[in-house]
């Protein structure tokens, strides 16, 4: 789902020069009084997924909110990376305070700007996948339960990269990490019945739920606008190719986003109250194996004999994808329809297609949708 | 005017005449009736300007007051034992980040085995965490050492710790003078934040420190609770002027300064002690109590000079140090290392047990007599201890002792099949 007016297909990506735009379609990365929230002189790696992503989301959210923007950060390369002592990279107001609590922060940030009445202000709290999904699940779920005014951006590259790239409840399966080494019969990563940080999102039927890569910028920009639109607690899982813990090429960190994508191991869609509103559909499927083999992390698959079997079941996960949010459905225009809500083909609907929710912004205070502050 | 209040009640109203901005609890007993007292407050308006959050744990209700306080908050919340030490790592957040939020702890104790009644386990496990930690003796004193606690908090921007004992303070009725809201005002001038998330300047907090500066880092904490030593002092005698009464401060002694026999302790056991120290004084015999009001920053110096008349030192331990004995003790034996004086630990009222007048009279008597040895347990119970020691003894690899104690004591009636 690229957000551009302008499609240029032979290019084989979603790349369109802002010149050829309207301005009011252009990037906000493209406007040069963007704000730069993460600026030059940062230490990530090079080909870092995640410092990009974090740029591309934070600048979005200051130009959303007129530059009235706060950010409570967890602990992870993010927080490293950007703030060595003496410099700092960050060009908002910017905390960071433990691994587990960055939601709790937000929180607290957030109740002290509307004791202070303080409605121009606005907050994000942000971490990667070993913040968000393990040890900083129960203050995120926190955070969304008590309907906090919070944006919680998570960059998602599947593991606990700044300590030296060990396992976290995101990494995928067969992966092989610091702990999960490619020994024995059952080589990398355990296959689990996966923790989706996105639908326990969904499950808290927060206002506004989205995935998005950093192969697709744009959308990248377009769903962090729209979730500045809506009042009380957002969620957005980025996923952040990590070049250091993938064992990727350094200049393929978009590629490699796409081909999660592509291939349906990661899907990208957004939800709004609870329901799936829409889905970025596969423009053209590539199987798993073309996106593994890119990654050292999954070399173990393809060496000497390989594990073809291994492959077969990482294949299986993205047709499950693929079929449950309906990936491969060419029924509508790319930019989001009316689909299946995976959420609810087990509910008492029974998969009744329903159409698409109305994702507008909406001032969500007006309609009496914050919670109990 | 004195009201009839509960202890935990009290502490609510005060804290509310401190107009705290946000306030984040999770409950715990003994804590729970403050927070309690405060979310009514905030819901019947009679506390405005005030957000009160529910939290799903006390990490969260530390990490709340830590976003809150840095985006320029007056901050509150309220713990006690396993909570207490739940949210340990960011107190420790807290206070490197220099961030002035008080917190109400209502002591107890820490399990295993389970136990919610009063002793210091909980705050002592927590006294290296950078926070002030002021203890009150009665629930007046709690009252009146939370407003303190706010302007020293805000002052020198650091966190303060009000530590009240569980049960036996928050949940006694007492006469109390809960201070006026324009009391509260004039001893409280407007929290204005040394450091703040503000659009306008945009600032970094909690950027990452190497060995560069980390060591200087820490030396100025260490400089600030030095500082805090007179600060301490000066707002305890700024409060005594206002409310014309006396409360916190560094030591405050009771017929110390000439006894031979000094009892050192925390907290409300200084008032049984104060009247055993009265009985033995019309007896003669010459000792005295001296309360440790302020225990985060030690007081060492002025400790050395209140006990610079004493011949022999009984620290009242309401926690136990496993493996080594006493924990105030340590502090007080290097405060008076060059001092000829004998220090002894006497470890009490642990999980609630009461710390009676007989027993302290009969611990007294003993010390005057020179005969307490370096480390006592008050009125530990010999033979279930030894009836415990002895199957080890024997070579037996005996179970959980908790559960065999309350067994012998036949309070568990499941017996192994």
């Amino acid at each position: 789902m690229s957000q551009n007016g302008a499609r240029f297909y032979q290019t084989g990506t979603f790349a369109v020069g802002g010149r050829l735009l309207e301005e009011s379609e252009r990037a906000v990365q493209s406007d040069p009084g963007r704000s730069n929230a993460i600026t030059k002189g940062h230490r990530a790696c090079q080909g870092c997924g995640e410092a990009l992503g974090a740029r591309y989301a934070l600048d979005a959210a200051l130009r959303a909110t007129g530059g009235r923007l706060i950010a409570a950060n967890a602990t992870g390369c993010l927080e490293v990376f950007s703030t060595p002592y003496p410099e700092s990279s960050w060009q908002l107001p910017w905390i960071h305070s433990l691994f587990a609590n960055a939601p709790a922060v937000a929180s607290g940030v957030a109740a002290a700007l509307r004791a202070k009445g303080r409605e121009d202000v606005r907050v994000v709290g942000q971490g990667g996948d070993g913040g968000t999904v393990d040890i900083g699940l129960a203050c995120l779920s926190g955070m969304f339960e008590r309907g906090d005014d919070v944006l919680y951006v998570c960059y998602d590259n599947q593991g606990y990269m700044n300590t030296g790239v060990q396992r976290s409840a995101a990494t995928p399966p067969a992966a092989r990490t610091a702990t999960t080494e490619p020994l024995g019969e059952h080589p990398g990563n355990a296959f689990g019945q996966g923790k989706s940080a996105p639908l326990i999102a969904i499950a808290h039927e927060i206002p506004y739920v989205a995935t998005a890569t950093v192969a697709d910028l744009r959308d990248l920009e377009a769903k962090v606008t729209r979730a500045m639109g809506f009042h009380g607690p957002r969620y957005l899982h980025v996923l952040v190719p990590c070049p250091l813990g993938w064992g990727s090429a350094t200049a393929e960190t978009i590629l490699i986003a796409r081909l999660a994508k592509e291939s349906g191991l990661f899907p990208v869609f957004e939800a709004v109250h609870g329901r799936i509103a829409s889905v970025a559909r596969i423009r053209r499927q590539v199987p798993v194996s073309e996106y593994l083999r890119r990654q050292r992390r999954f070399a173990h698959l393809f060496a000497g004999e390989g594990r073809p079997d291994v492959v077969e079941r990482l294949q299986a996960l993205a047709e499950r994808n693929i079929e449950r949010f309906g990936l491969l459905s060419f029924d509508d225009e790319i930019d989001g329809s009316a689909v299946a809500d995976p959420l609810a083909a087990s509910a008492t609907r029974g998969g009744e297609q329903h159409a698409e929710a109305d994702i507008a912004p909406l001032d969500a205070r007006a309609a009496g949708e914050r919670g109990p502050s | 005017m004195r009201r009839q209040l509960e202890g935990s009640q009290a502490v609510a109203q005060t804290v509310a005449r401190c107009r705290p901005e946000v306030v984040s609890a999770y409950p715990i007993t003994p804590q729970t009736h403050i927070v309690e007292g405060i979310s009514r407050l905030v819901r019947s308006g009679e506390l405005t300007g005030c957000e009160f959050v529910n939290v799903e744990s006390e990490l969260a209700a530390c990490s709340v007051a830590i976003g809150a306080s840095a985006a320029g908050a007056r901050t509150y919340t309220a713990t006690a034992s396993q909570g207490l030490l739940y949210m340990a790592e960011a107190l420790f957040n807290a206070s490197g980040l220099g961030l002035p939020i008080v917190m109400t702890v209502a002591n107890r104790a820490i399990g295993a085995p389970i136990n919610i009644w009063n002793d210091h386990s909980d705050a002592m496990a927590l006294r290296d965490c950078g926070w002030i930690q002021l203890y009150a003796a009665d629930n007046q004193e709690a009252i009146d050492l939370h407003v303190q606690a706010y302007r020293l908090a805000e002052q020198l921007s650091l966190p303060v710790m009000v530590c009240m004992d569980g049960f036996v303070l928050t949940h006694a009725f007492e006469p109390l003078e809960v201070p006026t809201q324009e009391q509260a005002d004039a001893f409280l001038p407007a929290f204005e934040p040394r450091q703040l998330l503000d659009p306008d300047e945009p600032m970094t907090i909690g950027a990452m420190v190497g060995p560069e500066a980390f060591t200087e880092v820490r030396y100025l904490a260490h400089a600030k609770h030095m500082q805090a030593l007179d600060t301490i002092v000066e707002v305890a005698e700024d409060f005594r002027e206002r409310f014309g009464r006396g409360s916190g401060g560094l030591l405050e002694g009771h017929r110390s300064a000439d006894a031979e026999t000094v009892v050192v302790a925390l907290g409300s056991v200084l008032g049984t002690v104060a009247e055993v120290v009265e009985e033995l004084r019309e007896q003669g015999v010459s000792i005295g109590a001296l309360a440790i009001k302020s225990y985060r920053p030690f007081p060492a110096q002025e400790l050395g000079i209140a006990l610079r008349a004493a011949k022999r030192v009984v620290v009242l331990e309401r926690a136990l140090a496993v493996g080594v004995g006493g924990i105030v003790s340590a502090d007080v034996r290097d405060a008076l290392w060059r001092q000829p004086v004998d220090v002894h630990t006497v470890i009490a009222g642990l999980g609630g047990r009461a710390i009676t007048r007989r027993s302290l009279r009969a611990l007294f008597d003993r010390a005057a007599d020179g005969q307490l040895g370096e480390l006592e347990f008050l009125d530990l119970r010999r033979e279930i201890v030894e009836r415990e020691l002895q199957p080890v003894a024997d070579g037996e690899r005996p179970g959980p002792h908790a559960e065999r104690i309350l067994r012998g004591l036949g309070a568990v009636r499941a017996e192994p099949v």
